[in-house]
């Protein structure tokens, strides 16, 4: 029993009484990827005649029985290697990718804040932000208002007009910064974001910080994915680290960052 | 740092025998959350817990957990009329996803918007030119030229939703990804876009009709009922051609074919009389019921002196009425069964 209360809670002590905001329950998540019928016209025939389907459709089991309850007032990071499935269970979470098994549940729907929130490329920056924020669900009429700090923010504008450009000019780290800046502008409730702090310069990287410690005082539970272990560091009390679709260990942030580092950079520990 | 099995608690053990561990389902870390979870419900041991959860239970402590707490599954299907007042709710979002498109589709040309006019123009010269001047298929229709650009336009009018629309979903699988919204918002989208472009091709037909020599008349007022039927139309045919896209991403190699046999269906190109000479009866009024032919008579109807019909008007209103309602019910019902699965792509 002494055990268990030792292990009962990753985050200091004392929280049975605090609300859970996101229960993940042993999810599953495969990707189906249609690689084409075959590499040949006459394979390609011959597979559609024999009706073998499995050479076709490739399964990519991205998350592989994921648990975790998150509580409100959780900030909590999420570290692994590239493609360990980290994005994948953000999207799960905020129920924009089905689960193949196991479930979600959510007091709120939650909101991913990632870079990738790509919109029309072919549409100026402007326009790029209002068509953001109703994709968020904001009013139209809160909208109008807020444009202008948004763009402010992204500090788009910093050299000359661009915000009236269209997006496809942008650069990687300008783009980055605006689709940060449209997706922060939202109180959150669940926040998940996924690597938009270590986009744009230190400046913006101070700026993207500090708005996150905002919405952290607002929203009741938020997920960081980041590559940047110092970023995590600073904004998180507790840490999952995921690998090849299963956590590896959660617990507090300097801890499982520790095993992380000793992990990704063997040689420099000995 | 030591890294001593004794001395480090459970959560923290690092299983360095598993790269890739044999049984997935055990990680150690969520067995401490889990156990936390326990703790909570009064389990009396997270081992317990544990084996209840492998035993797949309907609901399992974590699931009880959240339904206590009034936590909702998430990416779940909304019931039908709550979806379709969430799409109502999104409407600021279509029109400004659909007049973003607008711009967009023409964005990289240096004439920009003007290519929305000059688009119908250019179509209806070509048709002009073949049909009128080299093969001269009059076919004993008054007005070809009229004839000839009110099919070309109304059917454009769908052809596009059907193109467009079959891709309206997997085209933006990376928006889908990272915003949740009702899905169906973009194949609306799709259809709104195409009214806009509606608009500016009836601007240019208005004109060719009279320069043709068809007079100004009354019967004008009906080519607007004719057009929001025809517009709900697409509306449902645009929300179920995103899903089939979905399903099946092979369609999309097929829509070209689709439409252009769907074109020569609909008696763009020649006079409607033709099914009735040539088919035997039933086939004849199968092929009389086809909603693009209908819409292409009642727009035909409205705007030309005296051209060739099928039928009466008052049948044409009535097949038109329906067809809008099957495919706007079938559509959205169709849409909305597969909305939790978009976003796999």
């Amino acid at each position: 029993m002494a055990e268990l209360t030792h292990t009962a809670s990753p985050v200091g002590s004392g929280t049975y009484s605090r609300i859970p905001t996101v229960v993940v329950d042993d999810v599953h998540v495969v990707y189906r990827v249609n690689s084409g019928a075959g590499s040949s016209p006459v394979s390609a025939l011959r597979r559609a005649l024999r009706g073998s389907r499995s050479p076709t459709m490739r399964r990519v089991h991205a998350v592989k029985g994921v648990t975790l309850v998150a509580y409100e007032g959780d900030a909590i990071g999420l570290v692994g290697t590239n493609g360990s499935g980290k994005s994948t269970l953000l999207r799960a979470i905020a129920g924009l990718l089905p689960p193949e098994s196991g479930s979600v549940y959510t007091k709120h729907q939650p909101s991913l804040l990632g870079v990738n929130a790509a919109l029309l490329n072919d549409l100026s920056g402007e326009r790029n932000v209002v068509l953001g924020c109703l994709a968020m669900g904001m009013p139209r009429s809160e909208v109008k208002g807020r444009v202008q700090e948004i763009i402010d923010f992204s500090g788009v504008n910093d050299r000359g007009d661009f915000a009236s450009l269209p997006m496809k000019t942008y650069s990687s780290g300008m783009a980055a910064r605006l689709r940060f800046a449209i997706a922060a502008a939202k109180n959150h409730d669940i926040l998940l974001i996924d690597e938009a702090l270590a986009t744009g310069d230190a400046a913006f990287r101070r700026r993207s910080a500090e708005r996150v410690q905002e919405l952290r005082a607002t929203a009741g539970t938020v997920f960081l994915v980041s590559h940047d272990l110092s970023s995590i560091q600073e904004s998180c009390e507790r840490t999952i680290w995921l690998e090849s679709g299963l956590i590896r260990m959660d617990g507090p942030t300097e801890e499982v960052v520790e095993a992380y580092r000793e992990f990704t950079q063997p040689k420099a520990k000995s | 740092m030591a890294r001593g099995g004794e001395a480090t608690p459970a959560r923290h053990r690092r299983r360095d025998d598993d790269l890739f561990p044999v049984a997935p389902r055990v990680p150690d870390a969520d067995t401490v959350v889990l156990s936390k979870a326990a703790i909570e419900l009064g389990a009396p041991s997270s081992v317990a817990t544990r084996t209840e959860q492998n035993a797949a239970l309907p609901a399992s402590p974590l699931v009880q957990l959240a339904t206590r707490h009034g936590l909702r599954p998430a990416g779940k299907r909304p019931g039908f009329f709550g979806y379709l007042r969430q799409v109502w709710r999104y409407r600021g979002f279509i029109a400004a996803y659909s007049s973003g498109q607008l711009v967009a589709q023409f964005s990289s040309a240096r004439l920009g918007q003007i290519w929305q006019v000059l688009t119908p123009i250019v179509n209806v010269g070509i048709y002009y030119l073949i049909f009128g001047l080299i093969l001269n298929t009059q076919r004993g229709v008054d007005n070809f030229i009229g004839y000839l650009c009110v099919g070309v336009f109304i059917f454009n009018f769908t052809q596009s939703v059907l193109t467009n629309g079959a891709a309206s979903v997997t085209g933006q699988l990376g928006l889908v990804r990272a915003l949740m919204f009702p899905r169906a918002a973009l194949p609306i989208a799709v259809a709104v876009t195409q009214v806009q472009n509606l608009l500016v091709s009836m601007g240019v037909l208005a004109g060719i009709v009279v320069l043709s020599g068809d007079p100004v008349t009354f019967n004008w007022v009906f080519l607007v009922p004719t057009l929001v039927l025809q517009s709900l139309f697409n509306v449902g045919l645009g929300l179920l051609v995103a899903r089939i896209g979905v399903q099946v991403p092979d369609v999309r190699q097929l829509v070209p074919y689709i439409s252009r046999t769907w074109m020569y269906a609909s008696g763009v190109i020649y006079s409607v009389t033709v099914f009735a000479e040539h088919l035997p009866p039933l086939a004849s009024k199968l092929a009389e019921a086809n909603p693009l032919l209908i819409y292409i008579a009642l727009a035909r109807y409205s705007l030309l002196a005296s051209p060739p019909m099928i039928s009466t008007p008052q049948h044409l209103w009535i097949m038109g009425g329906a067809w809008a309602v099957i495919s706007l019910v079938a559509g959205s019902v169709y849409f909305w069964f597969g909305e939790p699965d978009y976003g796999r792509g």
